[in-house]
C-alpha cells in the first residue's frame, strides 16, 4: 500500500535527522508555562544556540505539558534527562553553556520525587516529549500505528471487543463503560453515523483536557478515527470550547497535517474507510457539555439541553446514531488497540481500569496535572504526588467531580479514586478536576462558589435548576452572612431534593451535590453559621475565588 | 393504510390500560380520565419536558420520569399521584410563583389562568420560598397585543406555536438562567417585529396573562385554543 509506504519513509526520514542531534532543549508549550513566559524562554534559548553556531546538533523543541505546572516554564534537556524550573529568557545564556557538562544547579528541578516517580501515563505518554504541531513527531513516538493495524488486520467488531476487553469507562464524569456505548452504536441502523469529541471543560480547576489537545491532539484524532471505524462512522467533530485557543489552534493544525497522510479525510491510507473530522467552537456555556446541549449546539441551535431517552446513540446529531466520548476517553484508545485490551485492563482496580488524569489545583504544593493508575488513594495524590498543602496548613477537604462533584474531608483520604468509591463518598470521579482546601477555607462558602456557578450556567429550560438553583445560592449567601435560621436549613435540603429528583439534565440534577457533600460532613460549620452567627474557618465574605 | 402498531399494556396508577406503542405515558393517563399536572405541553406542540410537573414514579426505577416525553413500555407500572411527587409538583408551582411577579389580583388573566388553577387543585395556600421581585418590562408596542414578562413562566408555548403552527418564529428565547427572556426577532419591540404576522396564536396559547389583547382589564382575558387540535387534525388529514 503507497500510503503505508510514505507513513515508513517519514519514520526513516525523522530517525535520520535525529542522528546529527546530540542534546535536544525540550520548553513547555502548553497553556500553563505560557502563561508564565515560556514562549519567550524558546525564543532566548534558539537564540542562544544559533549565536553560538550551535544549530546542527542542538535542537531547541516547543513541547507539550510536562505537569508540574507550579514550577513552569519548563525546560528538559535530553539525552541528559535534566529539568529546570521557573527558566527565565536570561538564563538561556547559561543553560546553552552547560550542554555537555553539569547541570545549572541553580535552576534544577527535582525529578526523583514522587509527582514524578509515582506517575503512570497512558494519556499522557507523549506530553512534554513531542511536538504537537508536527506530526512526524508524534508518528516517530508510534502514533496512528494502531489505525493502520486496524485498517489492514481487523474488523470492526475485533476493535470493539478490545476497547470492551480493556474496561474503559468514560473520562467524562458519567463512567459509562466505553465499550458498551460503541456496541450501541455500532448497532444502531442508519446510513449515516456521527463521532462527537466533547472538549467542551468547563469544571472550575480542571484543566485536563486543554492540556492533552494541546499536548498531543494527534492521538484524540486518531482515536476518533479508530471509533469511526468501530462504530461505521465517516464524520467527526471536536466540539472545544472556544476559550482554549491553544488547543484549538493544535487542534486545527494536527487536522491539516493528518489529510495530507491520508491518515484522516476520503479513503484513508487507500482503504474504503473515509474519516473527516471538522472543529466545532463553544462559546463557553457550560451546559453545552451536556450531551444533547452539545448536540443542538453543533447543529447551530440554542444549547439547551433536551430529555432522554432517545440517547444520541440511536436518535443523535441531526437525528442520526451518534457516539460522544471525551478528549481523555479517545486519548485511551489507541493505546489500547497496541497493546490489547487485556494489558489496559492489568491497570487499575475493581471496575475502574487504567489510568486517570487530574488536575491538582487548589491549596497544593505542586499544581498540575498527574495520571496515576485508578485506584490510587487520594491520600497517596494529595499528600505525596501533591506534595501536600503548603508549610503552616492544615489540609480540610478535597473537592472532586467539579459543580457536579462534592467535597470529601481529610480523613477520607484513604479512599481509592474510583467511580464507585468517590460516588459513595458523595462526590463523583467527574472530568478528573481536584481542588485542594485548607482550614482558611469555609464549606459553606465553597458550596455557595459552586452553587452560584450552577445559578448562572443553568440555561433556564427547567422550572427547577433555573429558579431552584437561584433560591439555593440565596439561601447559601444568607448562610455565609449569618442571617439565616433553622428554616432556611431545612428548606435547603428540601430544594436540594427536588433538584436531584425532577431537573431535566445532568447540570440541575447534580448541582445540590457540592452542598450536600458538605451538610454530611461539615454540618457543624453550617450550624455555626446558623445557630452563632460564625465562620469556624474565619473566611466567610473573603474566598478566594477558585480559578484554573 | 397506517402501518401496523403494536399495543401495550401496562398500569397506571393501579389500573391497568392498553396503549398504543406510539403513545406517551401522559397521552394514555389522559385518554383515561387519569389526570397529570402540565404548564408547558400543549397538544398539537412538539414537547419540550421544561416544567417538570408530570414526573410519575416507574416501578424498578428510582428515577422520576416526564410523562408528556416518556413512551409507554410492555408492563411498566406507573404512580402518577404518590405524596412525594404531589410535594415536588407543590414546591415547582412555588418555585414559579417566587420567580417573577404573579399577583392575581391584578392580572388579566385571573380565573382563566392556568397556573393558578394547577395552584388551586394542588393546594397551594402560601409560598414557602422567598420571593424574587425582579423588575420586568411590558412590552406595549403591538398594535393588539401585550407581552408582561412579569406573568411569563418560559413555558415556551408562543415560541412553539409561531415556528411549528404558524411558521413565523417571531418568538425566541434569550438568555440563561433566570435572566432567560422570550423575545421577538432580535430582541426587538414587539410592535417593530418584521416577521409577526399578528394572528395572536402565540397570545392564545400562553397559559398566564403574560401574552394578552389589548383593551382587557383585570379578569378579561380568556384564552381560546380550539384552533390548535383542529389544525393539527386538518394537517394530518391533508397528510
Amino acid at each position: 500500500m503507497p500510503f503505508i509506504e510514505e507513513y515508513q519513509r517519514i519514520v526513516a526520514l525523522e530517525l535520520e535527522a535525529r542522528k546529527a542531534i546530540t542534546h535536544r532543549l525540550l520548553v513547555c508549550g502548553a497553556s500553563g508555562c505560557l502563561s508564565s513566559g515560556g514562549d519567550a524562554v524558546r525564543e532566548a534559548l534558539a537564540a542562544e544556540v544559533n549565536a553560538r553556531g550551535l544549530g546542527r546538533e542542538v535542537q531547541v523543541k516547543g513541547v507539550g505539558c510536562m505537569g508540574l505546572c507550579a514550577a513552569g516554564p519548563l525546560v528538559a534537556v535530553d539525552p541528559a534527562g535534566l529539568l529546570y524550573q521557573a527558566v527565565t529568557p536570561a538564563d538561556a545564556g547559561d543553560i546553552v553553556a552547560s550542554l555537555g557538562s553539569g547541570p545549572v544547579t541553580r535552576l534544577l528541578c527535582p525529578t526523583d520525587t514522587p509527582f514524578f516517580t509515582r506517575q503512570l501515563k497512558i494519556v499522557l505518554e507523549n506530553s512534554g516529549l513531542i511536538d504537537p504541531e508536527r506530526i512526524e513527531d508524534y508518528v516517530v513516538s508510534g502514533g496512528y500505528q494502531a489505525l493502520i493495524k486496524v485498517l489492514t488486520e481487523m474488523t470492526p467488531g475485533e476493535v470493539i471487543d478490545q476497547i470492551t476487553r480493556s474496561g474503559l469507562r468514560g473520562r467524562g464524569g458519567g463512567g459509562y463503560p466505553t465499550g458498551l456505548k460503541w456496541t450501541t452504536v455500532a448497532k444502531a441502523s442508519g446510513q449515516v453515523k456521527y463521532v462527537i469529541c466533547n472538549a467542551d471543560e468547563g469544571d472550575p480547576g480542571a484543566f485536563m483536557d486543554r492540556s492533552v489537545l494541546e499536548s498531543d491532539p494527534h492521538r484524540v484524532l486518531e482515536g476518533m478515527a479508530l471509533a469511526g471505524y468501530a462504530v461505521g462512522a465517516s464524520h467527526g467533530y471536536v466540539y472545544v470550547r472556544a476559550e482554549y485557543p491553544v488547543a484549538v489552534r493544535r487542534l486545527q493544525t494536527a487536522i491539516k497535517q493528518a489529510k495530507r497522510l491520508n491518515l484522516l479525510g476520503n479513503a484513508v491510507l487507500g482503504t474504503p474507510y473515509s474519516f473527516n473530522v471538522e472543529v466545532r467552537l463553544g462559546a463557553g456555556a457550560f451546559v453545552c457539555g451536556e450531551e444533547t446541549a452539545l448536540m443542538a449546539s453543533i447543529e447551530g441551535r440554542q444549547g439547551t439541553p433536551r430529555p432522554r431517552p432517545p440517547y444520541p446513540a440511536e436518535h443523535g446529531l441531526w437525528g442520526c446514531p451518534t457516539l460522544i466520548n471525551n478528549v481523555e476517553t479517545f486519548a485511551n484508545v489507541a493505546w489500547i488497540v497496541r497493546r490489547g485490551g487485556e494489558a489496559f485492563a492489568a491497570i487499575g482496580s475493581g471496575k475502574s481500569r487504567g489510568t486517570k488524569v487530574f488536575a491538582l489545583a487548589g491549596k497544593i504544593v505542586n499544581t498540575g496535572l498527574i495520571e496515576v493508575p485508578m485506584g490510587t488513594s487520594l491520600r497517596e495524590i494529595i499528600e505525596e504526588i501533591g506534595g501536600g498543602v503548603p508549610e503552616g496548613r492544615r489540609c480540610k477537604a478535597v473537592q472532586t467531580g467539579g459543580p457536579s462533584g462534592g467535597c470529601i474531608p481529610a480523613d477520607h483520604f484513604d479512599a481509592p479514586v474510583d467511580y464507585e468509591s468517590l460516588r459513595q463518598l458523595g462526590s463523583m470521579m467527574g472530568s478528573g478536576g481536584m481542588i485542594v482546601m485548607d482550614d482558611s477555607s469555609c464549606m459553606v462558602d465553597v458550596a455557595r462558589y459552586f452553587m452560584d456557578f450552577c445559578m448562572t450556567e443553568s440555561c433556564g429550560k427547567c422550572v427547577p435548576c433555573r429558579v431552584g438553583t437561584t433560591h439555593i445560592h440565596d439561601l447559601l449567601a444568607r448562610i455565609t452572612a449569618g442571617k439565616a435560621s433553622e428554616d432556611d436549613l431545612r428548606l435547603l435540603d428540601e430544594l436540594c431534593e427536588l433538584l436531584q429528583g425532577t431537573s431535566l439534565c445532568g447540570l440541575g440534577q447534580s448541582a445540590p451535590n457540592p452542598v450536600l457533600s458538605t451538610l454530611r460532613y461539615f454540618r457543624e460549620e453550617y450550624a455555626a453559621h446558623v445557630g452563632e452567627h460564625r465562620c469556624l474557618a474565619g473566611a466567610c465574605g473573603a474566598t478566594e475565588e477558585v480559578t484554573s | 393504510m397506517k402501518p401496523q402498531v403494536k399495543i401495550k399494556t401496562l398500569s397506571i396508577d393501579g389500573r391497568d390500560i392498553g396503549a398504543r406503542e406510539d403513545e406517551t405515558i401522559l397521552e394514555v393517563a389522559r385518554e383515561n380520565g387519569i389526570a397529570i399536572p402540565t404548564l408547558c405541553w400543549l397538544e398539537g406542540l412538539s414537547t419540550v419536558g421544561a416544567c417538570r410537573l408530570c414526573m410519575v414514579e416507574i416501578e424498578g426505577s428510582s428515577r422520576l420520569l416526564p410523562a408528556c416525553t416518556t413512551h409507554v413500555e410492555e408492563g411498566m407500572r406507573i404512580a402518577t399521584d404518590s405524596e412525594r411527587l404531589r410535594r415536588y409538583r407543590r414546591q415547582i408551582v412555588e418555585l414559579i410563583f417566587s420567580e417573577r411577579n404573579h399577583v392575581c389580583s391584578v392580572c388579566v388573566s385571573n380565573g382563566h389562568c392556568e397556573l393558578q388553577s394547577l395552584a388551586q387543585a394542588l393546594g397551594i395556600v402560601r409560598v414557602h420560598v422567598p420571593y424574587r421581585y425582579p423588575r420586568l418590562d411590558v412590552d406595549a408596542s403591538h398594535p393588539r397585543f401585550v407581552v408582561d414578562h412579569n406573568r411569563c413562566i418560559l413555558c415556551t408555548r408562543c415560541v412553539r406555536v409561531c415556528d411549528e403552527v404558524e411558521g413565523a418564529h417571531t418568538w425566541d428565547v434569550s438568555g440563561r438562567g433566570v435572566d432567560a427572556r422570550v423575545i421577538t426577532d432580535l430582541a426587538q419591540p414587539w410592535g417593530a417585529s418584521e416577521s409577526c404576522t399578528g394572528c395572536g396564536k402565540c397570545v392564545h396559547v400562553c397559559p398566564t396573562g403574560a401574552l394578552f389583547e389589548k383593551g382587557k382589564s383585570v379578569a378579561e382575558m380568556s384564552k381560546r385554543r380550539q384552533f390548535l387540535p383542529y389544525l393539527t387534525l386538518m394537517r394530518e388529514e391533508r397528510r
